[in-house]
C-alpha cells in the first residue's frame, strides 16, 4: 500500500480514477482531432481561394477522391481487427480491366459488371485464405497480392487503355439531390458500416479481435470468419470503387489507381485508426476523407506540382500515425 | 522421395538451387540459345542492383521488418549524385559513390529513426516515406532527368568493362556486397544479434541486445545499399529519371529475399537463399523475352513469386513444429 493511505480501503478508493467528464471524452478522442483539422483547413483553404466557401465545388472535388474513400472505410475496419490490406488499389485495377475486357468483347453490359463484382470477391477471397486459412501475416501477403492483381491487369489489358461506351460515362456528373452519385455512394456506405461497427455485436466483436486476438477467441468469438467477412468486403468495395473509377475516367489501363494505397491507409489513419487495432471508428475515416480532400484540391489550387503533394502526403501519413499513438498511449494510462 | 522431398525444403538453398537447375534445363530444351555464355551474360547483368538491394532487405526482414522505401531511397539518391554531376563536372567520378551511400544512409537512418522513437510499425513509416522521398526526388530534380551526356564515362565503363573473364566490374561488386554482408551477419556479434532479434523480440533485450541500436542499424544499412544501388542504376542504364528509377524496386527485391528462403516471420535466412533467389529470378526476367512472352508478364511472376514462397515458408515452419513435437513424444 501507498505511505499516504490510513486504511487500505480508503486508498483503493482514492486509487480507482474517477470517470472523466463527458467533455474530456470527447475532447481526447482522435476524431475530434481530425473534425478541428478539418476546419482549420477549411479555413486556410478558403483564405487561399474563395471557392472553397462553395459546396458544389467540394463536392465535386470529393468526387476525385470518392473511390478510395470508399475503400478507406471497409479498410478501417480491416485495420482495427488487427490486419491491414493493401492490395485494394491493385484489386480495383483487375476488376476494372476485367470488366472493360469483358465488355469489349461483346459480353452484355450487367454481366459484365458481375464479372467485375465478383473477380473483386475471388480477389478478397484469395487474401482472406491466404491470411486467415494459412495463418500468413496480412502486411506480407497482400503486398504479394498487390503486385500480382497488378501485374495479371496488365497481362491480361497490356498497355492499352480500353474504352467505355458514352452512356456508361460519367458517374461523377450524375446528380441526386443536389449531391454527386459517387459522394451519395459514400454517404450511404458510412452511415450502413458506421451503424455496423458501432452498434452491432459484429461490430463490437471486430473490436474485441483487435484489441485481443486469443482472448476474442476465448470469448468464442468466431474471429477467422469475422476476418473472412471483412477481407471478402474489402474486395466487393474494391470492385466497386474499380467500376466507379472507371465510369469518371471513361476509360481503363492497368495502371488505374496506381499507388492508392497511400491516400486509403492516410485516411484511416488520419480519422484516428490505431494501427495496432482496436480502435478507430468509420466517423473518424469519414471525416478524414473530407480533410484529404481539402487537402489535396487546396494544394492543387494553390499550384503545387503533384510531386509536391506526394510528399505532403508522406509527411501526413507520418505524423497521423504519430499523433493517435501519442494520444491513445495518453488515454491508456 | 520423400525423403529427398524434406531434404530439399529443409536446406531451402538446395531447392532453389534444384529449381534453377531445373528451370534452365527446361527453358535450355526448348530454346538451346538460353545455355550459351552470352545469355549467361545477359543473365549476370540483370541482377547486381536486385542483388544489392536483396541484402539490404534481407537484413530488414530477417529483424521483422520490412522496408518498402527501398526503390524510392535508390531514386533520391541516383538523382542527387546525377544532379552533382551535371552541376559540377569537374569532380573525380567516385564521388558519386560516396555522395548516393551517404544520402542513402541518411535516408535509411530517417526510417529507422521514426520507427524506433516513435515506436511505430515499419511497413507504414515506410509506405508514407516511399512518397516522401519519390516527391523530394521529383522537387530537388525539378523532375528533370539526368541525360546520358551528364553521368561519367568512368562510372558508365564499370558496366561495361572487366577486370577477367569478361565479367563487367559491376557484378562483381555485387557479389562483393553479398560476401561482405555473409560475414557481416555470420561473424559479427551485431549481425547474429539481427537475427535473435528477429526471432524473439521480447527475450533479445533480455539478453542485453540494444533493440533500438540494432534497428536503427538494420534501416541505415538498407539505406546505404539502396543508395549504392542508386550510383549503380546510373552506372548500367546511364541516365537517372525521376519517376522510373527504383520505381517497382521495393516488389523485385522483397520476391527475390522471400523466394531465397528469409522467413518473413524473422530470424531466419541466409545470404547464400537470397543469392540464388535473385540469380532465380535472374533467370526467369531472361527466359521470358526467349520464350516469347511479354514484358508485361513481369510484375505478375514477382506477384506470384512472393504468394508462393509465402506457401513454401508456412510448409517448413508447420514441418518443424511437428519434428518438435515428434522429439518432444519421444523425449
Amino acid at each position: 500500500m501507498t505511505t499516504t493511505g490510513q486504511n487500505p480501503t480508503a486508498v483503493s478508493a482514492l486509487d480507482a480514477a474517477r470517470p472523466r467528464p463527458t467533455w474530456q471524452v470527447i475532447l481526447i478522442r482522435p476524431e475530434t482531432m481530425t473534425l478541428a483539422l478539418l476546419i482549420i483547413a477549411l479555413i486556410a483553404a478558403s483564405l487561399l481561394s474563395p471557392y472553397f466557401l462553395d459546396v458544389t465545388y467540394i463536392l465535386q472535388s470529393f468526387t476525385l477522391s470518392a473511390e478510395f474513400a470508399i475503400i478507406a472505410l471497409v479498410l478501417t475496419m480491416v485495420i482495427i481487427s488487427g490486419e491491414i490490406d493493401l492490395s485494394p488499389a491493385s484489386a480495383m485495377a483487375l476488376s476494372a480491366c476485367l470488366f472493360a475486357l469483358a465488355y469489349q468483347s461483346g459480353v452484355p453490359m450487367w454481366l459484365s459488371i458481375g464479372i467485375g463484382i465478383g473477380s473483386g470477391l475471388v480477389m478478397g477471397i484469395l487474401n482472406g485464405l491466404l491470411v486467415i486459412g494459412l495463418q500468413l501475416p496480412s502486411i506480407i501477403v497482400t503486398i504479394g497480392t498487390l503486385t500480382l492483381y497488378r501485374g495479371i491487369a496488365q497481362v491480361i489489358a497490356g498497355d492499352k487503355s480500353i474504352r467505355l461506351p458514352e452512356w456508361y460515362v460519367g458517374i461523377d456528373k450524375v446528380l441526386i439531390a443536389g449531391l454527386p452519385a459517387p459522394v451519395i455512394l459514400f454517404l450511404v456506405a458510412s452511415l450502413v458500416l458506421g451503424l455496423v461497427l458501432g452498434t452491432t455485436i459484429y461490430g463490437r466483436q471486430i473490436y474485441q479481435i483487435g484489441t485481443n486476438a486469443v482472448a476474442a477467441r476465448h470469448a468464442g468469438i468466431r474471429t477467422k470468419a469475422i476476418k473472412m467477412t471483412l477481407f471478402v468486403m474489402m474486395g466487393l468495395a474494391s470492385s466497386i470503387a474499380g467500376l466507379i473509377f472507371t465510369s469518371r475516367l471513361g476509360s481503363v489501363r492497368y495502371d488505374l489507381g496506381l499507388g492508392g494505397e497511400l491516400q486509403m491507409v492516410l485516411m484511416a489513419m488520419l480519422g484516428g485508426t490505431y494501427i495496432f487495432g482496436g480502435r478507430g471508428t468509420i466517423l473518424g475515416t469519414f471525416l478524414a476523407a473530407w480533410l484529404l480532400v481539402i487537402i489535396a484540391t487546396g494544394m492543387t489550387v494553390a499550384n503545387l506540382l503533384p510531386a509536391t503533394q506526394l510528399t505532403v502526403l508522406g509527411i501526413l501519413l507520418i505524423v497521423s500515425i504519430i499523433a493517435t499513438n501519442a494520444i491513445y498511449s495518453r488515454t491508456q494510462r | 522421395m520423400r525423403r529427398v522431398y524434406d531434404f530439399l525444403l529443409q536446406r531451402r538453398e538446395a531447392g532453389i538451387f534444384v529449381m534453377i537447375v531445373l528451370f534452365c534445363a527446361v527453358v535450355g530444351l526448348m530454346r538451346p540459345r538460353f545455355l550459351t555464355l552470352d545469355e549467361l551474360r545477359i543473365i549476370l547483368l540483370l541482377v547486381p542492383l536486385i542483388m544489392i538491394g536483396a541484402m539490404a532487405q534481407m537484413l530488414v526482414i530477417v529483424a521483422r521488418h520490412v522496408d518498402l522505401s527501398i526503390g524510392s531511397m535508390l531514386g533520391f539518391s541516383a538523382i542527387v549524385s546525377g544532379m552533382m554531376y551535371r552541376y559540377y563536372p569537374e569532380v573525380p567520378w567516385w564521388t558519386g559513390f560516396f555522395v548516393s551511400v551517404g544520402i542513402g544512409s541518411g535516408l535509411g537512418l530517417i526510417n529507422g529513426l521514426l520507427i524506433t522513437v516513435f515506436r511505430l510499425p515499419a511497413i507504414i513509416v515506410t509506405l508514407g516515406t516511399l512518397s516522401l522521398y519519390r516527391g523530394l526526388t521529383f522537387i530537388v530534380s525539378n523532375a528533370r532527368q539526368i541525360d546520358r551526356q551528364y553521368i561519367p564515362s568512368e562510372l558508365k565503363a564499370l558496366s561495361q568493362t572487366s577486370p577477367i573473364f569478361g565479367i563487367p566490374w559491376i557484378i562483381f561488386l555485387a557479389f562483393g556486397v553479398a560476401l561482405a554482408t555473409y560475414l557481416f551477419t555470420m561473424h559479427t556479434r551485431v549481425g547474429r544479434q539481427i537475427y535473435a532479434l528477429g526471432s524473439n523480440p521480447v527475450a533479445a533485450p533480455l539478453r542485453g541486445i540494444r533493440v533500438n541500436s540494432v534497428t536503427l542499424m538494420v534501416f541505415t544499412i538498407s539505406g546505404a545499399l539502396s543508395g549504392l544501388a542508386g550510383i549503380l542504376y546510373a552506372s548500367r542504364w546511364g541516365f537517372v529519371n525521376p519517376s522510373n528509377t527504383g520505381t517497382g524496386f521495393e516488389f523485385q527485391v522483397i520476391a527475390a529475399v522471400v523466394i531465397g528462403g528469409v522467413s518473413i516471420n524473422g530470424g531466419v535466412g541466409t545470404v547464400l537463399g537470397t543469392v540464388l533467389g535473385v540469380l532465380l529470378l535472374g533467370c526467369v526476367s531472361a527466359a521470358l523475352p526467349l520464350l516469347g512472352v511479354p514484358g508485361t508478364t513481369q510484375n505478375a511472376i514477382y506477384g506470384a513469386v512472393i504468394i508462393i514462397a509465402l506457401l513454401i515458408d508456412r510448409s517448413v515452419r508447420q514441418r518443424g513444429i511437428a519434428a518438435l513435437a515428434a522429439q518432444k513424444a519421444r523425449a
